[in-house]
């Protein structure tokens, strides 16, 4: 605690200094002159903040009484895996800068770092997603005699090379499983969105075109589903799901679709209306209808083009909650089944292993990463939603 | 003051018909259960006497209407009925000494709201003090720092920010226990120590986006009259920013603050779950998977009723706190 409140005064007093040094050094340049305070207080924290975490990359990694040294060890994971992730995103943008039309280099060159490692994400995991049958070494739900194999791959800490990313409790390969778990995870995501965007998005449209009782109905309708918290409103429906597909012999997991779609529907058709009414007010649509167009024609050729940029907007959003809602659902056990390689599922089944993570980092390798794989998939999503939007609204600040 | 009071009222008892829509819908939906509840209950012992006594018991010889009625008044009520996997102990034992959902959820609710409370205690302060720095070093590295760092803090699954918590604060610096197996009539310091770590996972998630939408709102004033004005006499960045433009950026925070409790209601259900705390949450997702219909019946409402409680504060608390939406033209 004496330790804590030293370096708070060593730090507020640095600034201090720092801030003075600087006046005086430069004969108070504007840079130093109008510094603030907390300006100065930033910088001086983030020097100690990367000398620290220079010095600490560099602890050895096994203590003397011989246990790993396992908090440099995550360190020096995180810090490796931000350097190689930071550098790749770099050299895709380059890529993408260099190689294509003169269009998407364009793209390219406006593009925020963060955005492309988002692009590169998203195309990695739909490459693995596809080809996950060629890539993955073993069947997901193949059965070996060794169980409970630590990741790594050395024989002496309970590894083997034959599994590089270990076994799980009843001896399936974790590299094969997380392989097809993008297979069947995104997938399945991806699958329901499209239903969701199909169902919400249609009828939004139509709302918005035909207006009268229908509109009433359905948005009230919507009022009330949007009223349930989604998370709890799922769990309810997939109780009563699960009873439905004993009887039916039909498998949960399609019963697990069409509910995250209809609940998410509620949400893309508040937002397709939305969209929907500012378009159905314009000329064209007027000079549409005294054409004579059939309704169908309305929606998906005139406002359907027109609602594009929002929709796809909210395609990427929408994607990353029913992605974490179906993770969510797998981990507390009422999502995709067995034997189906699925993230949150793993998460579940292999999170023990993360309380050995002091003696054995590699212990807790595998339910991490089958977590870090739902995560980097959201983020890398989000981080491309979150440029675009950016771009879309003209914002510089 | 008169027209304030009558958006309110109006607000509220728009409030109540949503919550009694919803307790329809949750009614219907699960009487769109194939089966019977008595057959359920009773499992494999099932004789056609037993079923016929509980059907009778529980009133399911009589129409849907007649049904909703009675399980709406005993909401109201308190009377919440027993759990199916009570009444089956008590029917297959022919002991008594069952204990009814409003026993086992009475406690578990006042966990949960204790987990809420020391949450919104901690992620509060945090989030705005943090809106407000991010808006007042905008654009620096700081702000792109924080920028990323929430966007990949609301992005991530509840269960991962919770693992990577227990590893780094529980197993590999022993700070907080990794299990919150709290009890009643626990000291209070011990009981905050044990919820620590559920807290801390729901104060990453959900501080993001406060503080963002802090900063948004604070940043989307700085281009008033007024803070110009601020500005040209000659006061701190500081002081413009915390004196001039918050007061006037409270109602958007306010609400984005109402919503995000209200967020807390599910995103406690998989927190609860990772760190085994004994609230509603883990009850809820326990009888969904042993089927558990009236449990999960009154849990689905508790957990609507909340969230469209906090939605009706924000709302209200949005309209008192602007006076121009106190008084519309």
């Amino acid at each position: 605690m004496t330790g804590f409140v030293v370096v708070i005064v060593v730090l507020f007093g640095g600034a201090f200094a720092f801030r003075l040094a600087g006046q005086t050094l430069t004969s108070n340049a504007p840079k130093f002159r109008d510094m603030s305070y907390g300006g100065a207080f930033g910088y001086v924290l983030a020097a100690a903040l990367f000398i620290w975490a220079v010095w600490f990359y560099f602890q050895p990694k096994v203590l003397d009484t011989g246990f790993p040294n396992a908090g440099v060890v995550f360190f020096r994971w995180a810090v490796q895996g931000l350097i190689i992730a930071s550098i790749a995103a770099f050299l895709f943008r380059l890529f993408g800068q260099l190689v294509g039309t003169a269009g998407t280099r364009k793209l390219f060159r406006s593009m925020p770092l963060t955005a492309a490692f988002g692009v590169l994400v998203i195309l990695t995991y739909a490459f693995v997603a596809v080809f996950a049958g060629a890539i993955a070494p073993h069947g997901q739900a193949e059965i070996f005699s060794a169980a409970n194999v630590v990741a790594g791959g050395d024989p002496a800490l309970g590894g083997d090379p034959a599994f590089p990313l270990g076994t799980d409790q009843i001896g399936r390969d974790i590299l094969s499983r997380l392989i097809y778990g993008a297979q069947n995870t995104v997938g399945i995501a991806f699958v329901t969105t499209c239903l969701a965007f199909f169902v919400g998005g249609s009828l939004g449209f139509l709302a918005a075109t035909l207006r009268g009782w229908l509109d009433q109905l359905l948005s009230r309708g919507v009022d009330v589903l949007m009223a349930i918290p989604s998370l709890i409103f799922a769990l309810l429906l997939m109780t009563i799901a699960s009873v439905w597909a004993a009887e039916l012999g039909v498998p949960l997991t399609i019963f697990m679709i069409f509910i995250i779609a209809l609940i998410d529907s509620t949400r893309v058709y508040r937002l397709a209306r939305a969209v929907g009414q500012n378009i159905v007010v314009m000329d064209y649509i007027e000079a549409a209808k005294l054409r004579g167009e059939g309704l169908g024609y309305l929606v998906f050729k005139e406002i359907l083009p027109n609602a594009m940029a929002p929709l796809l907007a909210e395609f990427g959003l929408r994607f990353c909650f029913v992605f974490l809602t179906i993770a969510s659902l797998s981990f507390l056990g009422v999502g995709i089944q067995p034997p189906l390689a699925d993230w949150g599922t793993m998460v579940r089944d292999l999170a023990p292993f993360i309380n050995f993570a002091a003696f054995a980092p590699t212990a807790a390798v595998a339910p991490l990463l089958a977590a870090g794989a739902i995560a980097l998939l959201t983020v890398g999503v989000n981080f491309v939603v979150d440029w675009m939007l950016h771009k879309s609204s003209g914002l510089k600040e | 003051m008169s027209s304030n009071l009558r958006i309110i009222f109006h607000r509220l008892g728009l409030g109540l018909i949503t919550l009694f829509v919803v307790s329809i819908v949750i009614f219907v939906a699960v009487n769109l259960l194939p089966g019977d509840f008595a057959e359920a209950i009773l499992g494999q012992g099932a004789t056609p006497e037993s079923v016929a006594q509980i059907r009778e018991d529980l009133g399911l010889d009589q129409g849907l209407v007649a049904r909703y009625i009675q399980w709406l008044g005993g909401m109201l009520t308190l009377d919440l009925g027993t759990s199916f996997a009570q009444l089956n102990f008590a029917n297959n034992l022919g002991g008594a000494g069952t204990v009814t959902v409003i026993e086992q959820i009475a406690p578990r609710l006042a966990n949960t709201l204790f987990l809420a409370a020391v949450t919104a205690c901690i992620a509060v302060p945090l989030a705005v003090t943090l809106g407000v720095l991010a808006a007042l070093y905008r654009n620096t590295a700081f702000d792109r720092a924080a920028n990323i760092f929430t966007l990949s803090s609301i992005s991530s699954p509840e269960f991962f920010m919770a693992y990577v918590l227990i590893l780094f604060l529980a197993v590999l610096n022993p700070i907080f226990p990794s299990l919150s197996n709290i009890f009643e009539g626990m000291p209070f310091g011990e009981r905050l120590e044990k919820s620590m770590l559920p807290a801390l996972t729901l104060t990453l998630v959900v501080t993001a986006h406060m503080m963002r939408m802090t900063r948004a709102a604070i940043i989307n004033l700085l281009a008033s009259p007024y803070i110009e004005m601020a500005r040209l006499k000659g006061l701190s960045p500081m002081r413009v920013i915390v004196k001039h433009a918050l007061p006037n950026a409270l109602a958007p925070i306010i609400n984005v603050i109402a919503l995000n409790l209200a967020y807390l209601i599910t995103g406690v259900v998989v927190v609860e779950v990772v760190f085994v705390y004994p609230g509603i949450g883990q009850l809820f997702v326990d009888s969904v998977k042993i089927r558990d219909i009236p449990v999960v019946q009154a849990c689905c409402l508790i957990f609507a009723a909340a969230y469209i409680l906090l939605n009706l504060a924000a709302d209200i608390l949005s309209i008192v706190s602007n006076p121009r939406l106190r008084h519309p033209k």
